[in-house]
């Protein structure tokens, strides 16, 4: 598996795919379905200083090729993530990277400052893009000013590398990444769902609760692909990329972007073995390729030395 | 919990949009309970995406076939109806805790209360608890005529009485008027007005009722189908309709 192990800020991955944030729980679900330990990483549910319940229901809506949601980052709160979740999944031989929330930048320090200190926390997630809390979530993640501030002020007491978790919804993704590396961020994870909103004919109403949602799965890749294409060439710091992925092509066309590793969401939900079933079928795409090593596929589609026929290996 | 590729052996609509769709696969088995459902993923592309939550209406143990009855009113269940035998089908399954069938005991009397495409998973209870010496009675209830379904098969366990809203068939209005006092168990499946109605039955042992909500995962990761608990004074104690449900016993969840 060597071809396929990625060496990034704070994690040492066997390969580059992870469960994405909000789509995986704490691992306990799809460890019914394979051993967690094949995963490069886990990225977990949003954990808040107090527990969360959320929002109310309907919070999901499904859409052409994707699906909208309001969960509200839903969570046990960080003493329980602290006592239960993450030494449970201290029985697998996998990274963590906790994703970090909060309404105010005190939280947000105090979730980084104890989450990092647990043993297999390898790298924080800054969650400044959720679309579905009022306070915090989207807010922090839209605003330069206040991206700068969270990143900066978590970085000052994180114990471990912290990337932050980009949201689409902004008018220059570009100058949002360089303000986040500027405050310190060790990488970024991108992009987070897209605003959007669903109408029940039969009500005239939204059909979640929430109003709006964000929305997900293989809709919105193109998006994505387009974000980071534009930032990978504008910053020094890897790009964990994610927004519909469902195959081990995807994977190789977020690589080809810019991206590092990838991140798979909503297709967890469509089929739970996604993962495993990608990580199995990529050293066969880069056999395809011919590519040795998957890390030489990020940022091909804009470094213009690249030339797949004439690769080294 | 675990994922099949399931083979489907026989469809056919049994009423106004109501379908009936059988599959098999060696591993369905006894493990597929009364309540419990199954997660169908209806197409290999991405439109529509999700999977979609069916009820279990009938499971053979020793064929290893599987009966589903759903309606197909959205864009995922009218692709699941044209899909033909032959065919595969994408299971996850069986997901959820269903009715407690080991609780009513020989000579109790069970009233079985269903509500539109929440009837299906009855039919599989009715069996179940017949087979233990169960006295079952069914009460129905469908929107019109056209959308009955599974009268003569439901008969088979036990008196039926069937109610349309708007009167075109059976008995005229909802279930809760052809209820009577005398069961020891209740068990209903169906929309959330009708639920309500029956979570204060005078049961003497027992009322046991199948929430409806959207999913996101179908096995409990999501958190897209949660509901409150009742008398949680902090508001932060939740159930999974998909993974602790859909089956709970009366003033366990908020309805």
């Amino acid at each position: 598996m060597s071809r396929l192990r990625i060496q990034l800020p704070g994690l040492d991955l066997k390969n580059p795919i992870m469960p994405a944030s909000g789509c995986f729980g704490f691992g306990r679900e799809y460890s019914q379905f394979y051993k967690l330990d094949q995963l490069g990483a886990i990225m977990v549910k949003a954990t808040t200083n107090e527990p969360r319940f959320g929002n109310p229901t309907p919070r999901v809506a499904e859409t052409t090729s994707g699906m909208l949601n309001a969960i509200g980052l839903q969570n046990p709160g960080l003493d329980h993530v602290m006592n239960h979740e993450l030494p449970w999944l201290e029985t697998f031989d996998v990274p963590i990277i906790a994703n970090v929330a909060g309404s105010t930048i005190e939280d947000y320090v105090a979730v980084a400052k104890r989450i990092s200190t647990a043993p297999n926390v390898h790298a924080l997630e800054l969650n400044i893009s959720c679309p579905n809390v009022k306070e915090g979530g989207l807010a922090f993640g839209t605003v330069p000013e206040t991206a700068y501030e969270v990143t900066k002020a978590v970085k000052e007491v994180a114990r471990v590398p912290v990337y932050v978790k980009l949201s689409p919804n902004v008018t220059d993704i570009v100058q949002m990444a360089k303000v986040v590396e500027k405050a310190g961020a060790d990488g970024l994870t991108m992009i987070n769902t897209l605003l959007g909103m669903r109408i029940d004919l039969k009500t005239g109403k939204p059909i979640l609760a929430n109003g709006a949602g964000g929305l997900s799965g293989p809709a919105i890749k193109p998006v994505s692909i387009r974000m980071i294409h534009q930032v990978s060439q504008q910053v020094a710091i890897p790009i964990i990329g994610m927004g519909g992925v469902q195959s081990a092509e995807d994977v190789v066309e977020y690589f080809l972007a810019g991206a590092s590793a990838v991140a798979v969401g909503t297709a967890n939900f469509v089929d739970p073995m996604t993962c495993p079933t990608i990580i199995d079928a990529l050293p066969a795409m880069l056999d395809e390729m011919g590519v040795g090593h998957i890390s030489e596929l990020t940022g091909r589609s804009w470094k213009t030395e690249w030339n797949l026929q004439s690769s080294s290996h | 919990m675990k994922q099949y590729k399931t083979e489907l052996v026989a469809q056919k609509k049994i009423a106004a949009f109501i379908f009936e769709v059988v599959v098999y696969h060696e591993k369905i088995d006894e493990r597929f309970q009364p309540g419990q459902f199954v997660h169908v993923k209806v197409t290999s592309g991405s439109d529509p995406l999700l999977r979609r939550p069916i009820s279990i209406c009938h499971v053979d143990p020793e064929k290893h076939l599987l009966t589903m009855i759903y309606r197909a009113e959205g864009k995922g269940t009218r692709m699941l109806s044209e899909m033909v035998p032959g065919v595969e089908v994408d299971l996850l399954g069986p997901l959820g805790n269903g009715f407690p069938i080991e609780s009513p005991k020989r000579g109790d009397t069970a009233l079985l209360v269903g509500g539109g495409i929440g009837v299906p998973p009855l039919y599989y209870l009715s069996r179940e608890l017949t087979k233990r010496g169960v006295y079952v009675k069914h009460v129905n209830g469908f929107q019109t005529g056209s959308a009955v379904f599974y009268e003569e098969e439901f008969k088979a366990f036990g008196p039926v009485t069937v109610t349309t809203v708007d009167g075109s068939y059976g008995e005229a209005g909802f279930v809760t008027a052809q209820l009577d006092d005398s069961a020891d168990y209740l068990f209903a499946c169906g929309p959330s007005p009708m639920l309500r109605a029956l979570e204060s039955y005078p049961a003497k042992k027992g009322v046991y009722l199948s929430l409806e909500q959207r999913m996101g995962c179908g096995i409990g990761a999501c958190l897209a189908c949660v509901c409150h608990v009742q008398g949680d004074e902090t508001g932060l104690d939740y159930r999974k309709v998909c993974s602790d449900g859909p089956v709970f016993q009366a003033g366990e969840v908020v309805l």
